[in-house]
């Protein structure tokens, strides 16, 4: 908070520039529990093997991402967008059609071209479909964003001059950057989680800055807004554009993962797993995505093994999921953000109780 | 009550003339008239209540004023400006403000917040992805308006858990965003308690003095402490206008209002 600074501080401290003293400011804020989750990330490849990094924490990192940002437009702008999932799909096949892949389309461009290219080609699709769903409220922006996305999946299976159709792109891979592998497994997982991590910084502080903040003065009472003299729709196409701005590096870093990319990674069932993280996960704090993301991984990589084991039928995985997902929401609103708040705030009531039982005589 | 936060326009009464100026304005809702030829007058600086029983057309008078209606006829000049035809927005860039008789805030943020927005609602940056330094200063600029309506207490408080009278008060920092020069309230005092009642009087009374307000105001003994001049509605019209104790004693107005105000 700015106030923890008293502006007279620079004054006694010549040397100090302002954005430092703002930095050691935001990193004394940073809470124990919140430490302990990134000693823990960062150490991670010490304990955890080759599969786990790769695809239980790439993938829950990517898939949190782009979950994110449904997060960030639901939770802080309350418009639920279905398109989010396809604004990352796109943007992975922008990286492969501009980049190398093993299809003759590919444009065989430089990577550090390419990737800001898709990224941009992403964000303005994201914005354009913005723009067409913000005049929209509730149900009609999930419907309407629905529908296109819908669209985008039967346009990409069809047209094989830019989406290659039903095959899509194989063998895309990352850039071999400083001489490394990026999809061996430790230098992927650190790729992902350093890109998550700037994603999740980056909201964390778009949410307090004064764009963030008019944008939850918008979702909570748009008429008011307007009084206040903020153009209600442009705030609110802005949300769009950034948000496609986060999903899009989700979408790159998924082409890279799975070296391939084809309608299905944008279909409809694409679409609902990133909304089902999202809920599942919680849409009141940007952490919601990831922990949602990582039930999710966990639930879609080892419950067809769980079910078999049990002797029931593994493709009844997805049944399971369901199931989960029902009970979170059903037991907490606010999903596994919710249930975490909760316990927390239980763990206070007990002190309470503590301390009052031993004051009283 | 801090009043420098405040701030005062050079131009405040530099137009000769009007802080507001209504010529037969009247108002249909299809073929209900809510508001029949109103004329009115507001001096920079003027305190004005407005009186009259529900539906009597206040609030919608109001809406005509800020341009969330547009009225079926006639003009409204703002500061010796004809703004009939404005947005919204380009009124309160000129230091028009208002208050909800329903409150309309944002119930997820805090109170901090909810002011921050009103004053970075009239000031540039609405768009920044970037806290900057004059952010600082509104910020400083939200926390002295919150202190004026006594609310620092609750400061970082979430608005949806504050009690009805402090989410009026709330009402009122709004609207003393930016710089006003004149603030429309409606009804601010209803369903108030007699101590946040008396609080409320204090916040209007010490406003600075070119900061001009009409107040719409059920109960006559909180009207008649704030206002200088009274002016009585009824059915869309204006029926009476004058001093308080003019209004106040008039067998008219006695036998009309205050007899159905009392019920
Ligand atoms: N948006 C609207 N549409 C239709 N009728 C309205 C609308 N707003 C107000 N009215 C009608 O106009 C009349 C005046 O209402 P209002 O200005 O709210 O009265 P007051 O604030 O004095 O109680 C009432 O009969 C009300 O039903
Ligand atoms: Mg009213």
């Amino acid at each position: 908070m700015s106030s923890n600074t008293p502006p007279n501080q620079t004054l006694a401290n010549p040397q100090a520039p302002r954005w430092w003293l703002w930095l050691v400011d935001r990193v004394a804020a940073i809470p124990a529990h919140a430490w302990a989750v990134m000693l823990v990330l960062l150490v991670m490849p010490l304990v955890a093997d080759d599969f786990f990094l790769f695809q239980i924490f790439g993938w829950t990192f990517i898939l949190g991402i782009v979950a994110l940002s449904l997060m960030f437009l639901a939770g802080y702008g309350g418009m639920v967008s279905l398109i989010q999932m396809s604004v990352a799909g796109l943007a992975g096949y922008m990286v492969a059609l501009f980049g190398d892949s093993g299809t003759t389309i590919s444009l065989g461009l430089p990577w550090w071209f390419v990737v800001p290219l898709a990224m941009v080609i992403a964000t303005l699709f994201g914005s354009l479909v913005g723009l067409l769903a913000v005049r929209t409220e509730g149900i009609y922006t999930i419907m309407i964003t629905l529908a296109m996305a819908s669209a985008f999946y039967y346009f990409t299976r069809q047209n094989y001059t830019i989406f290659n159709g039903y095959t899509g792109f194989n063998l895309v891979l990352p850039p071999d950057l400083f001489g490394v592998n990026w999809r061996e497994p430790v230098p992927f997982y650190y790729l992902t989680l350093v890109a998550a991590g700037l994603c999740f910084l980056l909201v964390t502080y778009v949410s307090r800055a004064p764009f963030g903040l008019a944008l939850q003065g918008v979702r909570d009472n748009p008429r008011r807004m307007a009084a206040l003299g903020f153009n209600v729709t442009a705030h609110r196409v802005a949300a769009y554009a950034f948000a496609s701005a986060l999903a899009s590096v989700g979408g790159i870093l998924l082409v890279w993962q799975n070296a391939q990319i084809a309608p299905g990674t944008a279909g409809i069932h694409a679409t609902f797993d990133i909304l089902i993280i999202a809920v599942i996960g919680g849409l009141s704090r940007p952490s919601g995505p990831f922990l949602g993301a990582f039930l999710f991984v966990l639930l879609s990589t080892f419950a067809p093994d769980v079910l078999r084991a049990i002797g029931a039928s593994g493709e009844r995985y997805k049944m399971l999921i369901g199931g989960i997902f029902l009970f979170v929401v059903f037991v907490s609103p606010d999903g596994l953000l919710g249930l975490w708040e909760r316990w927390k705030a239980h763990l206070t009531r007990d002190d309470m109780a503590r301390g009052k039982g031993e004051t009283r005589p | 009550m801090t009043t420098e936060t405040i701030k005062s326009p050079a131009a405040a009464t530099s137009s000769a003339g009007h802080a507001l100026e209504l010529r037969g304005v009247s108002k249909l809702f299809g073929a209900l008239a809510a508001l029949s030829d109103i004329d009115l007058a507001i001096r920079p600086g003027e305190r004005r209540a407005v009186l009259g029983s529900n539906g009597a057309g206040k609030t919608t008078l109001f809406n005509c004023i800020t341009g969330d209606f547009l009225p079926s006829t006639g003009g409204i000049r703002l500061f010796g400006e004809d703004v009939t035809r404005f947005p919204a927005q380009e009124r309160i860039r000129r230091g028009l403000r208002r208050t909800y008789q329903i409150s309309l805030l944002f119930n997820g943020l805090t109170v901090r917040d909810n002011v921050y927005l009103a004053c970075r609602g009239v000031s540039r940056g609405r768009f920044s992805f970037l806290r900057s330094r004059a952010d600082d200063s509104l910020m400083q600029a939200a926390e002295d308006l919150v202190a004026a309506v006594h609310l620092s207490d609750l400061i970082d408080t979430p608005v949806s858990v504050l009690a009805y009278g402090q989410q009026r008060q709330l009402e009122i920092a709004l609207a003393l965003a930016g710089a006003p020069r004149l603030i429309l309230f409606d009804e601010p005092a209803a369903g108030l308690s007699p101590t946040e009642r008396k609080d409320l009087v204090e916040i209007l009374t010490g406003l600075p003095a070119h900061i001009g307000y009409v107040i719409i105001e059920h109960d006559m003994d909180v009207a008649l402490r704030v206002a200088e001049r009274v002016t009585m509605m009824h059915n869309g019209r204006i029926f009476k206008e004058g001093l308080p104790e003019e209004i106040e004693n008039d067998p008219e107005v006695q036998a009309l209002y205050l007899g159905d105000g009392h019920e």
